[in-house]
């Protein structure tokens, strides 16, 4: 279970002055569901999730993530998160199977758990071929398989994806998108941010649309479409964020 | 602060970084083979260069001296100079390196010795070129022999003992131990050498460490991890130690054993004995390490152990800042400087250690380890160093894991 309050970022540019990427944020998320976050680029996508994963604090509100406080317990919540972003990379100097064990350690398991947890987890993604190679050596699916195998190394409760397919070829991508829809499945709750609308249709119980760090509307799909009077997400989305004028001029910013 | 943590951290980093080439290279073989090879193959060379100008005969110009031509037959004569026909653009022959030196004869030279008073022989050199300087070495002997020889004949002739220009003789014996010597002259090089390795040892696993994992964007992957950033620093922080340390210890222990195997070689006879003469000859230019204190060199260790963890945080922090390798690079290369300037004043002769210099760092350190390299030992100089060390060490420390609690630092765009 994610809940956010009220959860406001702000950050200080020396030629922008201070800068509001996430603005008075308030949703739930629930196990056993898809919460889609969708947004352009720099809406506050990724400053949201940063937020719930506690590698940033907020500046004001709170939130809570599998019961427990972002701010006052950040190690208890990223014990019960699996974070997976275009930007978690893997250390390529290390194999795929002590990229993994090294995440387990850091997460407090045993050595003879994560034997077995990772024996599980190649099975899983197939990933038996490659696991004693080194990371710098690997396809983007390899790369994409030890990194999702690196998430869930703890069997967290909550994943967080920001943007996972950013930059993939289809068949990695819909590799991702199987593997998001497998975790709902397993009742966990899931978090999913992008700006493609498709993986938002195919994907999300729940949809949160985020512009200049507001959430400006948010509910499952059938209710946005209503809402908006649109059958197209896209459609959906544009007007949602106050029509193409507000969308460039965001982009632009 | 949770140790299984920080081991965790500090073990993975360990096995990284020893993948890592660039790293390798600053950690060990640096510090192994180049720093010993360059110590003993640049003193090799330097006595190679300086015995072979010595074996030169140089070349010289007798100017004027046609009156005088006992003295000019003598100079002609001297096996350990080579006379060459005097030209007239003889001081242009000096500065091309043609010759070595010249030397005036001045008028009427021979007669004025037989009258009693002679004018000044002037010699022209070269000055600071090595070959000219023995040239001018061979001329003065030269003349020195001619004036002491002038002197006995003129008390011989007044039936005068020669003990009244020289009524005592002078002499000088070394009374330090071989280690106090080696001290004394490797007092200086061994800390600034140390000192540099300490700093490059840490460099670069530091900067791999820091902004080569916000580059590589592993640095958010092990944000994710539940791990409390202070342990992570600290993990973090004993690999660049561990870096550092090495590069020291290496050395140490390469510079050591090929000092240990040179005063082999030299004192085994035969042939050895030859080279040990060469050495021997060759002086202060390097070929032949004396001997050093080994308390002295366990003292340097341990003087060192705090400004390594100094450096090692300093650099952290630093690189840490950065975006980008490069960039990281780029703000750490000049650190160097920083630190090669106190360690070279600390190097100077007659610069001693005092209360004031004793709270400088590095500079403290290349004064100190020159001091315990000699044998002294001021012990409360030694303590307030460690003291001020460790402190600076400290401040050091906490600002790398302040630095990286900072989101503008970490996710600096």
């Amino acid at each position: 279970m994610i809940e956010a309050q009220n959860l406001t970022k702000t950050f200080k540019d020396k030629k922008r002055g201070v800068i509001t990427a996430v603005d008075d944020v308030s949703f739930t998320c629930r196990p056993g569901q898809i919460y889609g976050l969708l947004g352009a680029n720099g809406a506050g996508k990724t400053t949201t999730l940063r937020l719930l994963a506690t590698l940033l604090k907020p500046s004001r509100g709170h939130a809570t993530v599998a019961g427990c406080d972002v701010e006052r317990e950040p190690e208890k919540v990223r014990a019960h998160v699996g974070f997976l972003a275009a930007s978690t990379a893997l250390y390529g100097r290390l194999t795929a199977r002590e990229m993994i064990t090294y995440f387990g350690r850091l997460n407090g398991m045993t050595d003879p758990a994560i034997k077995a947890r990772i024996q599980h987890l190649a099975t899983e993604l197939d990933m038996a071929e490659f696991l004693d190679r080194r990371c710098d050596k690997f396809s983007t699916g390899m790369k994409q398989k030890t990194s999702i195998a690196r998430t869930l190394v703890h069997d967290p409760a909550v994943m967080i994806f920001d943007e996972p397919t950013l930059g993939l070829d289809v068949m990695t991508a819909r590799a991702i998108v199987g593997f998001v829809r497998d975790c709902r499945n397993r009742g966990k709750t899931v978090i999913y941010s992008t700006h493609i609308m498709s993986e938002v249709e195919k994907l999300c119980d729940q949809v949160g649309i985020i512009h200049g760090g507001r959430l400006v509307a948010e509910g499952t799909l059938p209710e946005l479409r209503a809402r908006f009077g649109e059958q197209d997400m896209e459609e959906v989305f544009v007007k949602a964020v106050g029509g193409e004028a507000a969308l460039a001029a965001a982009l632009k910013n | 602060m949770n140790l299984h943590n920080i081991f965790t951290v500090y073990l993975k980093e360990l096995k990284d970084t020893l993948r890592d080439r660039r790293s390798l290279m600053s950690m060990i073989i640096i510090p192994t083979f180049v720093m010993p090879a360059l110590t003993f193959g640049v003193g090799k060379i330097a006595a190679g260069v300086v015995n072979k100008a010595r074996e030169e005969t140089p070349a010289v110009m007798i100017v004027g001296g046609d009156d005088s031509p006992g003295v000019a037959a003598a100079l002609r004569q001297d096996k350990k100079l080579k006379v060459v026909p005097t030209a007239a653009d003889w001081k242009q022959q000096i500065s091309d390196k043609k010759v070595r030196a010249a030397v005036l004869i001045p008028v009427g030279f021979e007669a004025g010795l037989k009258a009693g008073a002679a004018d000044a022989v002037v010699i022209y050199n070269y000055d600071g070129e090595l070959k000219s300087g023995f040239a001018v070495s061979e001329l003065e002997k030269f003349f020195r022999d001619l004036r002491e020889q002038t002197v006995t004949a003129r008390l011989a002739e007044r039936a005068l003992p020669a003990t009244l220009v020289k009524p005592f003789d002078l002499r000088r014996e070394n009374v330090a131990a071989p280690e106090k010597v080696g001290g004394n002259l490797l007092g200086g090089i061994v800390p600034y050498i140390i000192i540099i390795l300490c700093f490059t040892g840490a460099m670069y696993p530091a900067m791999d460490l820091t902004a080569g994992e916000k580059e590589r964007g592993t640095m958010e992957t092990l944000l994710c991890s539940p791990v409390a950033r202070v342990d992570l620093v600290l993990g973090k922080f004993l690999m660049v130690l561990t870096g550092s340390l090495s590069a020291m210890l290496l050395s140490l222990t390469s510079m050591g054993l090929s000092a240990t195997f040179a005063g082999f070689m030299f004192s085994s006879g035969g042939g050895a004995a030859k080279l040990a003469a060469a050495a021997h000859q060759a002086g202060a230019a390097g070929s032949a390490m004396p001997m050093i204190d080994p308390f002295g060199l366990l003292g340097v260790v341990a003087m060192v152990l705090p400004v390594s963890v100094f450096f090692s945080a300093v650099i952290f922090t630093v690189a840490l800042f950065a975006k980008s390798y490069k960039e990281a690079q780029s703000y750490v290369a000049p650190m160097i400087f920083l630190i090669i300037m106190p360690a070279v004043v600390g190097m100077l002769p007659g610069i001693d250690l005092n209360a004031r210099l004793a709270l400088v760092p590095i500079l403290n350190l290349s004064l100190v380890c020159k001091e315990m390299l000699s044998g002294i030992w001021h012990w409360n100089y030694i303590a307030l160093i460690f003291g001020s060390s460790c402190v600076y060490a400290a401040i050091a420390l906490t600002l790398a894991v302040k630095m990286f609690n900072r989101e503008d630092v970490i996710f600096r765009a």
